[in-house]
């Protein structure tokens, strides 16, 4: 595997303090072609890692800041009609980016989400009759804020299930905060990384992370997990079919990430959590609070076979 | 041909094996063309060659057909048909093209195996079928596609036939048995060697040649003493100058006994004879079975004995028999042919104008064979006309039936009524099974007298030749003991040893195996602590025990089935987990390997290494991508040798 994948982990970690999981999984979701959300509240740090990555990766970014009254053509372009050649152009919106960062996404409207989703979903826009492809590779990562703040409409189950993983950031430790407080202005240093791969590199990972090997013990294990969350009573829904294959998928490019050419149950247990906390939803809990808590409980419940 | 060669091989070499035995009572061309027929498909087979059109070997067989005919003048019965069958079996290797007819090859096969018991029933004859049955199971596996080399096949096969002991037992115990045969076996499926119900010189002599068990013993307490063990047979009465018969009795009168001295009780596992008498001690009085006691002491059955049967007899060793003889039987025992042997007549006629009583008369005539040159010989010359006046005037080398024959002639001469006794004296005993042996070279004949106040008295003139004989058996009587049967010659202690453990096993099989009868079956269950079951109960446990084996082989199957994958290598993985445990680092269900690893190691650094190459080396055998064929060996030396 190239040492560049590991210069950006580096180069992101100098940026984002005391969170080096969180930041493997957002290279994980990336690597696994997956979108990736990041639910938390406003200043912990989600657009500079945002931010960082799209630097150290050397992709295009885009940041799209969401409000209540965003419409959808604010995101995918517009065409105008152009007066000296008499003919429409068409104007393309944010979203024509190797990287987009969707900030704040539960802030817009039902509709302008939607546009958003199906771009996502189908790494194309279609306006007009005319399809035009978005960029490759094509990453967006979502921040949304915590659901139970004032003037958000929640992302409705079926668009989750389309972030292939959601994190939360959380506050830094003591020792990061220090750092932190002590440190230059983060926007500073966001500003002089300098990228460590080209597109390229990054798509022959993509392409290599489908090639790690998945033996059927593995299997078997993905297998025993999604039929516990099918089973049993914990649970609303059981995790999807596309569940359990995003959840192989993360697993394949943690493994990757850690040098390694098969998966092990570990890979799997520690992309869990990212995968499957905004999938599951306690019947206990409408709020969809303890997603974390319940992707710990799942892994514990669940025997490595 | 679309199967390969090596199963073909395979099924000729089993055909082959199953025929090998039948070859000892086959018309000899029969296992001549079988071999033919064999070797020609093996021929074909290596060459790559087409096989025989079909109208050839049908043309081939219909020949054979009417040879079987010629052989036997019928296609039907235990011979006709076993050679049938063989003959068609080796045909069948010449059509073997599909998987259907190798099928086919081996179900005949398992069904000669089956016809081989029809002539032996014998432990060797068992062993050999096993290892036949060994090698069937071995080519069936290798018929259903299995590519494991033939280490591992015939590995398997023998699992298999283990696996199918325990239902085999079930269904060997459990099957309800019915008195008799089930089929009526051909008659010629009994041997028929043994004492015959008329004597003729030579007759006992010839029979002393063979080893052959006549029955056994196991005495029920004290045994008697060697002398005392008459083993009562047929009775002859009537002499016609060469042979002598039964004859036709003149006298329903009941045989009476006056016991004087001590009895005795014992069992007799008889071996079929064909004949209609049991074998008991001098003199019978009860026995366990149907059979009727005769107006001279034997001891009869209305049918043959053509199964080996078991009975127990009780037997007065000192008595007093018929001493009222009813005088019309007394006359039959006096009769003697006219004008024959007219000096032992006279001799007879001397003893009883010289002699004052019957009992000085008949010492005289054992005084007589005692003083005189006579031998006790296996091998007796040839006798003229007048038989008994050449053996006692002439050659004086003679078997007991000369003995008897020429005592009882004497007696009769002399007025005094005698008979002669056929049977069975002495046995051997057998320390290891607690049992005696009598066989049939312990074939005897002696002579009955009947004196007044004292019944019918038995006299063996044989013992006043031969004492040796009567006190411990025919081997020491014979000084030169050439001629006498191979195992009743050997005197090596090893050798008889082995003799006896050999015939102490050959009984237990005798005893468990083939002679596994309703009596015995229900000897067992109530052992087993199942009293009185009826036949449907039986079929209902047989059926119940069956479909539990069947049940339990099952479950193990399923879940063996359920952990195939992962098995040995999962199975070295937990054992090392558990030499973990014993030192209080448990995994927990859900913990990964390589976490569980790093805590182990943490908790027993001295031990790090090791539990991390372990974990690292299960990680890649049980995850990894095509992993190392001999990583397995490894792992499991490293487990073994893993130690806290």
């Amino acid at each position: 595997m190239s040492n560049s994948l590991h210069n950006v982990i580096a180069q992101v970690e100098q940026v984002i303090l005391g969170k080096p999981h969180q930041i493997r999984l957002a290279l994980a979701c990336l690597l696994a072609r997956g979108h990736l959300l990041i639910e938390d509240l406003p200043g912990v740090g989600k657009t500079t890692l945002a931010h960082a990555l799209a630097r150290s990766l050397g992709l295009q970014f885009q940041r799209i800041q969401f409000t209540s009254d965003m419409l959808p053509a604010d995101i995918l372009g517009v065409s105008i009609f152009q007066r000296d050649s008499n003919e429409f152009k068409f104007h393309p919106g944010p979203i024509f980016a190797q990287m987009i960062l969707a900030d704040e996404v539960n802030r817009a409207m039902p509709k302008t989400q939607s546009a958003l989703l199906e771009a996502m979903e189908e790494q194309q826009v279609t306006m007009e009759g005319v399809t035009r492809a978005l960029p490759s590779p094509f990453f967006v990562i979502a921040t949304q804020n915590p659901t139970y703040q004032i003037g958000t409409f929640p992302l409705p189950e079926s668009q989750l299930d389309r972030f292939l993983m959601r994190i939360q950031l959380g506050y830094p430790d003591a020792q990061a905060e220090r750092g932190l407080l002590a440190g230059v202005e983060r926007r500073e240093i966001v500003a002089k990384l300098t990228p460590q791969m080209e597109a390229a590199e990054l798509l022959a990972l993509q392409q290599q992370v489908r090639q790690v090997f998945v033996s059927p013990a593995l299997l078997d294990y993905v297998q025993a997990i999604v039929r516990h969350t099918r089973e049993s009573a914990r649970y609303v829904h059981g995790l999807s079919p596309r569940a359990g294959l995003s959840l192989l998928a993360a697993a394949r490019a943690w493994s990757l990430l850690d040098k390694r050419a098969a998966v092990i149950p570990e890979d799997v247990q520690a992309v869990l959590p990212g995968v499957a906390s905004h999938r599951l939803q306690s019947v206990q809990d409408v709020q969809r609070q303890d997603g974390d808590k319940l992707a710990r409980e799942l892994i514990e419940a669940v025997a490595i076979p | 041909m679309n199967l390969p060669s090596t199963l073909i091989y395979g099924l000729l070499l089993c055909v082959l094996m199953v025929c090998a035995p039948h070859a000892a009572h086959l018309p000899s061309w029969v296992s001549v063309e079988s071999a033919a027929l064999l070797g020609w498909c093996a021929y074909l087979t290596r060459n790559k060659l087409a096989l025989p059109a079909r109208w050839l070997l049908g043309a081939l067989m219909l020949g054979d057909v009417i040879g079987i005919l010629a052989s036997f003048h019928t296609l039907f019965g235990r011979d006709a048909s076993t050679t049938l069958l063989i003959l068609l079996t080796a045909f069948k290797q010449l059509e073997v093209r599909n998987l259907r007819d190798a099928t086919m090859t081996i179900y005949l096969a398992c069904f000669i195996i089956v016809t081989n018991f029809f002539y032996t029933q014998t432990i060797a004859a068992a062993l050999y079928m096993l290892a036949t049955l060994l090698l069937i199971v071995t080519v069936w596996l290798h018929l259903h596609g299995d590519t494991l080399p033939l280490k591992a096949r015939l590995r398997l096969a023998a699992i298999m036939l283990m696996q199918a002991v325990p239902l085999m037992l079930v269904l060997f115990i459990l099957f309800p048995r019915v008195q008799g045969p089930l089929w009526g076996l051909p008659q010629d499926a009994y041997g028929s060697s043994g004492l015959s119900d008329t004597m003729s010189p030579g007759s006992l002599s010839k029979l002393s040649l063979s080893d052959a068990v006549a029955f056994r013993v196991t005495f029920n307490g004290e045994p008697p003493r060697h002398t005392q063990m008459y083993w009562r047979g047929p009775v002859l009465w009537k002499f016609d100058g060469k042979t002598w018969q039964a004859g036709r009795a003149t006298s329903a009168q009941a045989p009476q006994l006056d016991s004087l001295d001590s009895a005795s009780d014992y069992t007799v596992t008889l071996e079929p004879h064909n004949k209609t008498w049991l074998f008991t001690l001098d003199m019978p009085t009860s026995i366990s079975i149907p059979a009727q006691l005769t107006y001279d002491f034997q001891m009869v059955r209305t049918a043959p004995v053509n199964a080996r049967l078991r009975y127990n007899a009780h037997s007065q060793l000192g008595y007093r028999a018929n001493a009222d003889e009813d005088p019309r039987q007394l006359q039959r025992a006096l009769n003697l042919p006219p004008n024959l042997n007219p000096r032992a007549r006279q001799l007879a006629a001397e003893w009883r104008a010289r002699l004052p009583g019957d009992v000085a008369v008949v010492n005289a005539a054992l005084e007589h064979f005692r003083r005189e040159d006579f031998h006790y010989t296996l091998e007796p010359p040839a006798l003229g006309s007048n038989e008994v006046d050449d053996f006692l005037f002439g050659t004086r080398h003679g078997f007991c039936e000369h003995y008897a024959s020429s005592f009882v002639f004497l007696m009769r001469a002399a007025g005094i009524p005698a008979r002669v006794v056929t049977g069975y004296q002495g046995g051997e005993y057998n320390d290891l099974g607690g049992y005696y042996i009598v066989r049939q070279s312990d074939a005897h004949a002696w002579a009955e007298v009947w004196l007044k106040e004292r019944g019918w008295v038995r006299i063996d003139p044989t013992a006043a030749i031969a004492p040796a004989r009567v006190q411990s058996g025919l081997v020491a009587a014979m000084p030169d003991s050439a001629a006498l049967p191979f195992l009743a010659r050997m005197q090596s202690p090893l050798l008889l040893k082995l003799r006896f453990d050999l015939d102490a096993l050959a009984f237990q099989w005798n005893q468990w195996v083939l002679s596994y009868d309703p009596e015995r079956q229900f000897a067992l269950l109530t052992r087993l602590g199942m009293e009185s079951v009826s036949l449907q109960q039986m079929a209902l446990d047989m059926m119940l025990g069956l479909a539990l084996l069947v049940g339990l082989y099952t479950l193990f199957m399923l879940r063996r089935l359920q952990v195939r994958d992962s098995d040995a290598v999962q199975r070295l993985y937990l054992r090392f987990c558990r030499k973990l445990e014993k030192t209080g680092i448990a995994r927990a269900a859900h913990e990964g390997p390589r976490d569980f690893a790093m805590r182990a190691a943490q908790a027993q650094p001295q031990q790090a290494a090791a539990i991390t190459d372990i974990t690292a080396r299960y990680m890649a055998l049980r995850y990894g991508k095509a992993p190392d064929p001999m990583a397995l060996q490894v792992l499991r030396r490293m487990v073994a040798a893993f130690r806290l």
